[in-house]
C-alpha cells in the first residue's frame, strides 16, 4: 500500500508537470525549432516578447480583457450574491441558476450564442464584444465565493449595526461590504486568470480583429512553432504558480479548497 | 438566524443590473441562438431568418448520431481515467502532512490554471516524433526509433483527461478531507489491511462523491475544444469541435446552433444529475 501510495502520487506529479517541462525547454532553446535533444540556451524568444509589436498588441488586448471583464463579473455577482442571501426572495433559486448557468455549459454555447447576438445587433468584432461575454461567462465565479462568504458571515454583525441605528444602506457599506471585500478579490482573480487563458469565446466573438493572446498562439502554431509561444506559456505558468504559493505562504491555502477544519488540526 | 425581510422595491432595483445584463446577454443571445438554428443557410454566404427544420433533421442523421455517441463515449471514458487516477490520489494527499499535501495542491492548482491552449500544444509535442518522450526512450535504448503518437484516439483520451484532472481532484479534495479518520482505524483496528480498507470502507463511503466527480469530468471535457482539434483526427473530434468549426470555417451558423442546443440538453441533462447526487450526500454527511 505505501509503495502504491507512492508510485501513483510520483506518477501523477510527472503527468501534471510533464507539459510545464516542455513548454520551459522549448521556450530557452536556441534553435528556432522545437528539436531533442535541445540545443543552447536563449533568451531571445523572452525579448521577443517585449518588442515584437504583434506580441504586444496581443499581451494588451488579453490584460484589458481581464481586467476589465473580471471587474464587470464582480459588479454582476455582488449584488445579486447580497440580495439573494439578505432578503426573502420567491425566485431565488432560479435567479441563482441563471448566474450559475453560462459556466456550467461547454463555453462553446456562450461562444455561439454571443456571436449570433453581436451579429444581428451588428455590433461586430469589438473589444467591448468580448469583455462583456467573458464577465457574463465568468461572474460565476465571483457569485459562488460571495455567496459562500455571505452564508458563513455571522448575522449578529449586520443585526448589532442596525440595532445601533444604521438603515440598510449604511449596514451594507460599513459592515457587509467590507467583509465581503476578501471573497470579491478572490472571485476577481479567479475570473482574471480564466479570462487571460479563455480561448473559444475569445475566438467566435472578435477572434479576426481583437487577437488574444490565446488566439494569436493557435493561430501562431497552426502555421508552425515559434518558440516565443513557449515563452508567453512559461510567463502565465510562473504567475500563476507564484500566485498560489503567496496564497499558501500567507494565506490557509487548503482552508481555502474546502477542507475540513477540525481535519486540518489532527493533521499537524 | 433572524426571518429574512422581504425585498423592497429599492432591493429589486439593486437586483436590475446584474439580472439585466444576465438577461441581456445570455437569455436573449441564447434564444437568438434557438431561432438561428430554424434559419436557412445561404451556400457561400451567410444564412436568412426562415423557418425550416433541415438543421434539426440533420442531428438524426446517422452520421452525426455517431458523432455525437462517440464524443460522450470519450468524454465518459475521460471521466473514468480521472476518478480511477484523482480518487485515490485526492485520499492520499489529504492523509498527507501539511507541508507535502501544500505543495501538490500547489502543482495541481498551477496544471488547472494551464491554459487548454498551453495543454494541447505541449501534449501535441510530447506525442510527437520530433521531440516528442519517443525520443527519451531511444535515447535509453528501449526503442529503435522515435514514434508519433498522435494524432490519435489515445492523445486525445489523454489530452481530455489532462485538462479535467485537476477539477476533478478539487472537486474531491473537500469531501473526503471531511472522512473521519477514525473510520479506517476502526477497519485497521479490526484486523483489515490498508489495501482492503480502502476498497471496503472508503470507497463505498465515499460513491456519490465518486459520481459526482465523475459526471463533473463528462461535462467538462465535453465543453473542450482544442485537445481534440490538436490531438486528433477529424474522427476523434467531439462535438464542441464541430459545433466552432460549423460556426466559424464552414459558415453553417444555423447548424451549429441546432448543435449547439443539442449539446446544451444534453449538459444539463448531466448537471441536473450531479446536483441530485449533491444533495443527496449533503444530507448524509
Amino acid at each position: 500500500m505505501r509503495l502504491w501510495r507512492w508510485t501513483l502520487t510520483a506518477f501523477v506529479v510527472v503527468f501534471l508537470l510533464a507539459p510545464l517541462l516542455v513548454v520551459a525547454v522549448g521556450s530557452v532553446n536556441q534553435n528556432r525549432y522545437l528539436n531533442f535533444p535541445p540545443e543552447g540556451f536563449s533568451l531571445e524568444w523572452y525579448g521577443q516578447l517585449f518588442t515584437d509589436s504583434g506580441w504586444q498588441t496581443s499581451i494588451r488586448y488579453s490584460l484589458t480583457i481581464a481586467a476589465a471583464s473580471a471587474a464587470l463579473a464582480v459588479l454582476i455577482a455582488t449584488p445579486l450574491a447580497y440580495v439573494l442571501r439578505t432578503y426573502r426572495i420567491r425566485l431565488a433559486p432560479l435567479l441563482y441558476t441563471l448566474g450559475i448557468l453560462p459556466f456550467m455549459l461547454p463555453p462553446i454555447i456562450s461562444a455561439l450564442g454571443m456571436q449570433v447576438f453581436w451579429l444581428s445587433t451588428g455590433h461586430v468584432g469589438r473589444i467591448e464584444n468580448v469583455i462583456i461575454a467573458h464577465a457574463i461567462f465568468f461572474s460565476t465565479l465571483p457569485l459562488v465565493t460571495i455567496s459562500l462568504t455571505m452564508e458563513t458571515m455571522d448575522q449578529a454583525l449586520p443585526e448589532a449595526a442596525q440595532t445601533l441605528g444604521a438603515d440598510r444602506r449604511t449596514t451594507f457599506r460599513t459592515v457587509t461590504l467590507p467583509l465581503l471585500i476578501p471573497s470579491m478579490i478572490t472571485g476577481y482573480a479567479a475570473a482574471f486568470v480564466l479570462s487571460l487563458n479563455e480561448y473559444i469565446i475569445s475566438f467566435l466573438v472578435a477572434g479576426f480583429t481583437v487577437e488574444t493572446l490565446p488566439v494569436k498562439i493557435v493561430n501562431g502554431l497552426r502555421y508552425g512553432f515559434t518558440p516565443t509561444i513557449a515563452a508567453v506559456a512559461v510567463v502565465f505558468i510562473l504567475i500563476a504558480a507564484t500566485t498560489f504559493t503567496l496564497f499558501a505562504i500567507f494565506g490557509n491555502l487548503m482552508k481555502f479548497l474546502g477542507a475540513d477544519p477540525a481535519i486540518l488540526e489532527k493533521n499537524n | 438566524m433572524s426571518e429574512r425581510e422581504k425585498p423592497s422595491a429599492r432591493t429589486n432595483g439593486v437586483l436590475a443590473f446584474p439580472v439585466g445584463m444576465l438577461v441581456i446577454f445570455f437569455l436573449i443571445p441564447f434564444g437568438i441562438m434557438v431561432a438561428t438554428s430554424f434559419y436557412h443557410r445561404i451556400e457561400g454566404a451567410f444564412y436568412e431568418p426562415a423557418f425550416e427544420l433541415d438543421n434539426w433533421q440533420r442531428l438524426f442523421q446517422p452520421v452525426f448520431l455517431e458523432r455525437a455517441l462517440f464524443s460522450i463515449g470519450i468524454c465518459l471514458l475521460a471521466g473514468l481515467v480521472c476518478i480511477t487516477i484523482a480518487f485515490p490520489f485526492t485520499y492520499f494527499l489529504t492523509r498527507m502532512r501539511r507541508r507535502p499535501q501544500v505543495v501538490l495542491l500547489i502543482v495541481v492548482l498551477s496544471a488547472l490554471s494551464l491554459s487548454e491552449v498551453i495543454v494541447a500544444f505541449s501534449w501535441y509535442i510530447l506525442l510527437g516524433r520530433a521531440s516528442g518522450v519517443s525520443n527519451i526512450l531511444v535515447w535509453l535504448g528501449v526503442m529503435n526509433e522515435a514514434a508519433a503518437y498522435q494524432p490519435s484516439f489515445a492523445a486525445v483520451l489523454l489530452g481530455l483527461s489532462y485538462i479535467a484532472f485537476p477539477y476533478c481532484v478539487l472537486t474531491l479534495y473537500p469531501q473526503l478531507t471531511r472522512l473521519d479518520p477514525e473510520i479506517t482505524e476502526a477497519a485497521q483496528t479490526l484486523g483489515a489491511s490498508p489495501w482492503r480498507t480502502f476498497w471496503t470502507v472508503v470507497v463505498p463511503i465515499a460513491r456519490p462523491i465518486i459520481v459526482a466527480g465523475f459526471l463533473l469530468v463528462f461535462v467538462f471535457t465535453l465543453g473542450s475544444y482544442l485537445i481534440a482539434d490538436f490531438l486528433g483526427r477529424p474522427e476523434h473530434w467531439t462535438l464542441s469541435v464541430f459545433i466552432a468549426n460549423q460556426a466559424s470555417a464552414n459558415a453553417n451558423v444555423p447548424f451549429a446552433a441546432a448543435m449547439a442546443i443539442f449539446l446544451t440538453a444534453l449538459s444539463l441533462v448531466v448537471v441536473a444529475v450531479v446536483g441530485l447526487i449533491e444533495s443527496r450526500t449533503r444530507r448524509l454527511t
